[in-house]
């Protein structure tokens, strides 16, 4: 009789994992991996049987090869004679240049049309809304290929600015606009200059820390301290006045025609800026939607609250506005700055050598090693997007609602 | 046991999938048709003409081994690859046979595992120049910007080139001769190269080829042929003795205009009758017809036949035969014999 009475005992029964509601998502979650595993090692090792039929083998041992190309963008020494591995960190730092130099781009084109489609002005509402449906719905390759093509179509060349009466000339003899790119001056750092950038560098510091001071006095003691025009002392004067005092130690190396092209200062190549505008204008239209629904996502009643305590439409936007907006706006500003960073692989519809340029394209045709390029290509962007990730989480962390 | 049984009929499955195919000529025959890896457009190589078919030098090619394999020259689907694309579509089975103006490397035969089965042009890398910059001489491009195209021999040659002579260039990497001739021509870059070939091809589509000069200075080899996959020697050899076929055609003077009455019954020359299968089993060897080398001269002609049509001297393009004259005629063409 006693066993009437027993309670359902706590043992586990191998059916239990299916009709058991405790126990069931943890069978499928668990079956399903092994399905995964199992899938993933088939493909593996179908790839390898596949290779090794055809006579082929897994080998890095090709970046240690000499690369035997050249690359016209190089940030770091490199001559045809550097290794694969150079050439691919070339190549790495050419797509780091451009991500970097496109995001700031894109965050402030982005950030000033998001804040002018919600303008009061009806043609500035209009044209901004334009930008942004235009530039968003056509596909980022066709933008870089008609940047690019404009570019070399409408700008001089270097040869038209040859001659006695040329038919391009240089802007304030020292800039030079060509199809090929811009040549602008170069610094040239005499003995002392180390002196002048220091001054510089401290200067740009005390920039931040007086505003920081101006800050606090406005949140402590209600203290309006002016910082524009400070700022902008601070940041030109103490550095002039060493350049002067150390006796002009910077120079400036001027572009200058020589044979069949600029030579000296600065050049920044046509393949660049085509791509980074390009780059900046397409990702700055999502960002100008972000920027808009954060700006939108603040309640009304913030504005006409701070309207109400007298505050002037440029400081309702700087002090109320947007520190609210900014919650709302980076996360997905995030993910633009992630597809900023991986569509810039299609440099090479214009010829810019990035890593998809060099690693996956030169390195791997010419040594044919295509997965082990494309496996390497894979790991390069999978760490450079968690990185930007992870950094823009930490501002993300600053930024966000400080729960007490 | 079950599982197992069907975990292994998948990896079968997989494997006759993959790149190693059994029989590259079963699969072609099954197919009906031949994939044919030709440029994306090199006028008098390979190109769509106003029609949308495909016509040129290395079209040619393709088209004489669909005739000698499945007796339609028509049976082929081009598919055009870039210089980066091509060799992964070779290697992976998307295509047959490789006729690209491809060079001929050691790495490539041997590394790349793939298997040149003739050459069918004999080019060098040469450079192009707007006959306004008043250059003579290869060695006076110090500076220069250079257009070329990536993925390429081409692009190892110039670093080769410009090291040794040491001066210094601007290397503008373009994907495909298409993008090149606009960056060329609005001056994005002052010289173009690639191989002379191609440079004869792309200067006569210009609107004024006048204005523009090829350099003396040929910097490197290049022979270009058709390539098949390594590891199946059967295919191959059809390749190599149809590209031989259309050789020895032309040395032997059997020409599309006479192969057939040639072909009707065997004839006084005994390595003709081999050829055109009126004698010998030739045809059987290969796995083929007996009148598969017949088809092959019928689809376009012979070699010499297909060279003036597309690129000789009464074509845009003026190529001379030059180093691609029958050996006969101090050219460097020798087929080994039909026996």
């Amino acid at each position: 009789m006693s066993t009437l009475s027993d309670p359902p005992s706590g043992s586990f029964q191998l059916s239990m994992l299916i009709n058991d509601t405790r126990y069931r998502s943890y069978t499928f979650q668990f079956v399903a991996l092994v399905l995964l595993v199992a899938a993933m090692a088939y493909l593996g090792w179908n790839l390898v049987q596949n290779l090794t039929a055809a006579g082929l083998n897994i080998s890095y041992q090709f970046l240690g090869e000499p690369a035997g190309y050249d690359i016209n963008q190089t940030l770091i020494s490199y001559t045809s004679q550097s290794t694969h591995w150079r050439a691919s960190l070339v190549g790495v730092l050419n797509t780091l240049l451009v991500a970097f130099l496109g995001c700031i781009m894109a965050t402030i084109i982005g950030v000033v049309v998001g804040v002018l489609r919600l303008s009061n002005n009806w043609i500035v509402r209009k044209l901004t809304s334009f930008y942004v449906e235009i530039f968003r719905n056509v596909p980022v390759l066709i933008w870089i290929l008609i940047i690019m093509a404009v570019f070399v179509a409408v700008l001089p060349q270097p040869r038209d600015f040859r001659g006695d009466n040329p038919e391009a000339s240089m802007v304030l003899d020292a800039f030079a606009f060509t199809g090929r790119g811009f040549y602008s001056p170069a610094p040239i750092f005499g003995p002392g200059s180390g002196v002048v950038i220091a001054v510089f560098l401290a200067s740009i510091v005390g920039i931040f820390a007086f505003r920081k001071h101006a800050r606090k006095a406005l949140f402590e003691r209600g203290q309006l301290i002016p910082t524009f025009w400070p700022s902008v002392a601070l940041f030109f004067i103490p550095a002039i006045l060493a350049f002067f005092i150390m006796g002009r130690p910077i120079g400036l190396d001027y572009p200058e025609l020589k044979g069949f092209n600029f030579q000296g200062g600065i050049f920044m190549r046509n393949s660049l800026i085509a791509l980074w505008f390009a780059l900046s204008i397409y990702t700055a239209a999502f960002i100008a939607e972000n920027v808009r629904a954060g700006i939108l996502a603040v309640s009304k009643g913030q504005t006409e609250a701070a309207a109400s305590l007298g505050l002037r439409p440029n400081r309702i936007m700087n002090l109320v506005v947007l520190p609210q907006a900014l919650r709302v706006i980076i996360p997905p500003l995030i993910s633009h700055y992630l597809n900023l960073t991986k569509n810039s692989s299609l440099a090479i519809a214009v010829g810019y050598m990035d890593l998809t340029g060099t690693l996956g394209g030169i390195t791997l045709n010419q040594t044919g090693r295509a997965i082990e390029c494309v496996v390497l290509l894979m790991l390069f962007y999978l760490t450079i997007s968690l990185s930007i990730s992870a950094l823009m989480n930490v501002y993300n962390n600053s930024v966000k609602l400080q729960e007490r | 046991m079950k599982k197992i049984a069907i975990l292994g009929a998948m990896t079968v499955a997989g494997l006759s999938a993959g790149a190693v195919s059994a029989s590259t000529l079963e699969d072609v025959k099954a197919r009906g048709k031949l994939n044919c890896g030709v440029t994306t457009g090199l006028v008098g190589f390979a190109a769509p003409n106003a029609n949308g078919e495909w016509e040129g030098f290395d079209v040619g090619v393709c088209r004489a081994v669909a005739a000698a394999v499945l007796g339609d020259p028509t049976a082929v689907e081009f598919v055009p690859t870039t210089g980066k694309t091509r060799f992964t579509a070779l290697a992976s089975g998307e295509i047959d046979l490789l006729a690209r103006n491809t060079t001929w490397t050691f790495s490539r035969d041997v590394d790349l595992k793939f298997e040149f089965v003739g050459i069918n042009y004999y080019d060098g890398q040469g450079f192009m120049v707007p006959k306004e910059l008043g250059v003579s001489s290869a060695k006076e491009l110090d500076g220069a910007t250079v257009c070329i195209q990536t993925g390429t021999t081409t692009e190892l040659n110039l670093a080769d080139f410009f090291r040794a002579n040491n001066i210094s260039y601007e290397p503008v990497p373009i994907e495909t001769n298409a993008e090149a001739q606009p960056l060329y021509l609005e001056g994005a870059c002052d010289v173009y190269t690639t191989d002379a070939s191609g440079l004869a091809a792309t200067r006569a589509a210009f609107e004024n080829p006048g204005d523009h000069v090829v350099l003396p200075e040929i910097i490197s080899k290049e022979p270009l042929g058709p390539l098949v996959r390594h590891g199946d020697n059967d295919w191959a050899d059809i390749n190599r003795w149809v590209l031989n076929a259309l050789i020895a055609a032309e040395e032997l003077g059997v020409t599309s205009a006479n192969v057939a009455e040639m072909s009707a019954s065997a004839g006084n020359n005994p390595e003709i009758n081999r050829l055109l299968g009126t004698e010998g089993t030739l045809g059987e060897m290969l796995g083929l017809e007996a009148d598969w080398a017949k088809n092959a001269i019928m689809a376009g002609g012979n070699y010499g036949e297909l060279f003036e049509k597309n690129i000789g001297e009464n074509t845009p393009i003026g190529l001379a035969r030059g180093l691609n004259a029958q050996w006969t005629e101090g050219g460097l063409l020798y087929s080994p014999p039909f026996r």
